[in-house]
């Protein structure tokens, strides 16, 4: 009996140890609350590790959560994942013209009632930064840091060339750039000065608008290239730099120039001595050219009033419709956008600009003279970027089709093919059933 | 009275018996055959029926692929014949892949074909050799080739600048991007030429033996022999490489992305130029991509579907019908 009664007592005691062991236990009720978050982010390599550093602090601070960050996502990827209603609780994109699709659409959800919940005001973030996360008064999306765009020069090819200081007018690009080419004995290009060449690398049409302030539609939302001349100064000048090298002998130099996002790359292999790129070119020369010495200035300009402004874009980031924890993934959206410490972070990672007013004066940043050039960009008053539309990016593409044209010696009349372009762009605005707002 | 409508009801009855009998019988046989056709009868409906019904129905209006779709009418159709300013770039290079490509692949890989007939050693070793880059992935393919052909640091131009030549761009020159194209579709012409070569074999000997007896050259039985009896697998292997055509697609957007450097990921700024070089490598489908998925205009995209489908059936009646009269079949009375 008193063998039985011990057994009993042992049985009951093991149990009770057992059920109080388990009621201990974090991992347990970890395990049972927790919730998984998915955000989908263009960035890769890199870029994308230094993203997850953030977003793993996140994951630190918040125990009710564990965050999965998935790289390399394109906005194919993101309107495929829409459409089948399969998609992340957080996503980003690299084009910022597509909120003229996701913000009306519903695609991307409206962050207007999270941002008055949590008494955020939009103010934090610059002027740019918010025309291009929203499209006709829906905010769809909040900036994730920002890009700037500038003037690198390899101060080294200067110093021999004799320039002492970087160009402020786009006469004195030429001038430089026609000093600083070398060519080789067979004729072919070796060192180019400056390529202007529309395509290579980041030599876009929206980079170098803000360096002669064209207009790209009027007031009216027609498309107003061939109406502006501030364009065809632009052309010209660009055109004539291609002359210079010849057509021919620049793409083959280019074909040759080495990938724009590995170690190759021409500028920081001495082989391109100015160029027009983004702010997160420091990083990438930091990474892959340490011994370079170079320098970065804003862009020169077709009218000096200009001088110090430049083309600004960014990440966008917002909440997917369809998502189950649109709640948990606000939070996030919320820290990685406005939370100071998580964007100065990373900032100093990827070398982007911080995209609200007080990451920009946070002591966390790591000085760079070669970076502070960027974010002196970010805030001149003249920055300007891309006009939203609801045709994504279609409209630039229609006017870049036309520039492959016209800088391969192909269009005779300038002021008449702009006018073309006009009434395409026009066409296809009228095609999608919108406009510009 | 009763007795004679009795015996008329009789037979009258087995009659009415035997016509439900048949009916029960046919009802049965046709759900047989309908239960063996219902794989490639969901298949049908599910893969090539739903997705026509609902391209023609989405190309009648606007729809950006994320709200309900809203109603246009004929208004995609009239931007399409009207106001598309890629529309016509886009169909002049298809048709050019089609008049070049088409002959040209057919050429090749009968020729090829013939030669391997002719091997009397190692043919197994030939025919595997010609065959392999039909295994290789398109992309890869594609990848491959701008490597070899990139203007300052491929080994094509490397070579020609050897012997004093200086290679053209390639991929990069718009005079140059649908010859290599055309190039890289011969290269991987390995499918075709395996058809020809079976067709080839299957021709009887005893026609060239007759032919040769009549006194006929090489070229003569080339002509009136072999030409003739393989004129079904010609004309198979054109209506392919029509439809191919047609529906171009991988190569050319591999190959451009590559080539204009805009394959790897991108800033925040859109350079993108489509069918670089100068719009030479934009065939229909490309365009029909971009509007569908890029510019989130599927309405048109559908559109556009819809004339391609138009398109291609038509080409291919034609070559069928104009191919009553050089083409033979056996066992054919005509």
């Amino acid at each position: 009996m008193r063998r039985k009664a011990a057994i009993v007592v042992a049985l009951v005691g093991l149990v009770l140890a057992a059920a109080i062991g388990a009621a201990g236990s974090p991992a347990a009720s970890e395990r049972a609350t927790v919730t998984n978050l998915t955000i989908w982010v263009g960035w890769s390599a890199r870029e994308l590790n230094e993203f997850k550093k953030v977003v793993a602090e996140y994951d630190t601070k918040k125990a009710d959560v564990s965050v999965k960050v998935v790289g390399s996502i394109n906005d194919d990827k993101i309107t495929a994942a829409l459409r089948s209603g399969n998609v992340p609780d957080v996503v980003s994109s690299f084009t910022s013209q597509n909120v003229g699709v996701y913000c009306p659409s519903g695609g991307w959800i409206d962050l207007a009632p999270y941002l008055k919940r949590d008494k955020i005001n939009t103010n934090i973030f610059p002027a740019t930064t918010r025309y291009y996360t929203q499209y006709g008064g829906t905010r769809c999306a909040l900036p994730l840091l920002a890009d700037a765009y500038g003037f690198y020069y390899n101060k080294q090819l200067f110093k021999k060339a004799g320039l002492t200081r970087p160009p402020r007018t786009l006469e004195e690009l030429t001038a430089y750039a026609k000093k600083l080419t070398t060519r080789k004995a067979d004729g072919s290009l070796d060192v180019v000065g400056y390529d202007p060449f529309i395509g290579f690398y980041q030599n876009s049409i929206g980079a170098y608008q803000p360096l002669v302030g064209a207009k790209y539609f009027d007031p009216a939302g027609r498309s107003s290239l061939s109406k502006d001349p501030a364009w065809q100064r632009l052309l010209r000048w660009q055109k004539s730099l291609v002359d210079y090298y010849g057509h021919d002998k620049l793409v083959k130099w280019q074909t040759g120039a080495g990938d724009e996002w590995s170690a190759p790359h021409a500028f920081g292999r001495g082989k391109l001595a100015m160029m027009i790129d983004g702010e997160w070119r420091v990083a990438f020369l930091a990474a892959d050219h340490k011994g370079l010495s170079y320098g970065t200035a804003p862009m020169p300009v077709g009218n000096k009033s200009l001088y110090g402004a430049g083309y600004i874009n960014g990440t966008i980031i917002g909440i997917p419709k369809g998502g189950e924890n649109q709640d948990l993934a606000w939070d996030l959206v919320k820290y990685l956008t406005t939370n100071t410490h998580a964007l100065a972070s990373f900032s100093n990672g990827i070398r982007n600009v911080p995209s609200t007013a007080a990451a920009a004066k946070s002591t966390e940043l790591k000085p760079d003279p070669n970076f502070a050039a960027f974010t002196n960009i970010f805030v001149h008053p003249k920055s300007a970027t891309i006009p939203v539309t609801p045709l994504g990016s279609a409209h630039l593409e229609t006017f870049t089709s036309f520039l492959a044209k016209w800088q391969a010696g192909k269009v005779k009349d300038l002021r008449a093919g702009l006018a073309e372009v006009d009434k395409q762009i026009d066409a296809k605005l009228k095609q999608s059933g919108g406009g510009v707002p | 009275m009763s007795t004679t409508a009795a015996t008329e009801a009789l037979p009258a009855a087995v009659a009415a018996d035997r016509r439900r009998a048949r009916r029960t019988a046919n009802r049965r046989r046709r759900l047989t055959v309908l239960a063996f056709l219902s794989p490639w009868l969901v298949g049908f409906t599910v893969f090539f029926g739903y997705p026509l019904v609902m391209s023609a129905w989405l190309s009648l209006h606007s729809y950006d692929l994320l709200t309900p779709a809203r109603w246009v009418g004929l208004a995609n159709y009239r931007y399409m014949f009207g106001d598309d300013p890629q529309i016509w770039p886009a169909v002049s290079n298809t048709l050019w892949l089609i008049a070049v490509s088409v002959p040209a692949t057919v050429l090749f890989a009968f020729g090829i074909a013939m030669l391997l007939t002719r091997a009397r050693t190692g043919a197994g070793v030939f025919r595997t050799v010609f065959y392999l880059p039909a295994l290789v992935p398109p992309v890869a393919a594609t990848l491959g080739f701008v490597y070899l052909l990139n203007p300052s640091t491929g080994p094509v131009n490397v070579i020609l600048g050897r012997l004093g030549i200086e290679g053209p761009l390639w991929f990069n020159d718009p005079g140059w991007s649908k010859p290599s194209l055309v190039m890289l579709g011969l290269w991987g012409v390995g499918t075709t030429m395996i058809i020809f070569l079976a067709a080839i074999l299957d021709v009887p000997r005893h026609l060239y033996e007759s032919a040769e007896l009549d006194g006929a050259n090489a070229l003569q039985r080339l002509r009136w022999v072999t030409l003739p009896t393989i004129s079904p697998v010609i004309l198979f292997a054109v209506v392919l490489g029509v439809i191919a055509s047609l529906q171009y697609f991988t190569q050319a957007h591999v190959a451009a992305s590559v080539a204009a450097g805009s394959a790897t990921q991108g800033g925040s700024t859109s350079n993108i130029e489509i069918g670089y070089p100068e719009g030479s490598t934009l065939f229909y489908p490309i365009l029909v991509y971009n509007h569908g998925f890029r510019y989130f205009n599927m309405g048109y995209a559908s559109a556009m579907a819809m004339l391609l489908l138009v398109v291609a059936f038509a080409v291919t009646a034609i070559i069928i019908w104009n191919s009553r009269r050089v083409v033979h079949y056996q066992g054919d009375a005509r």
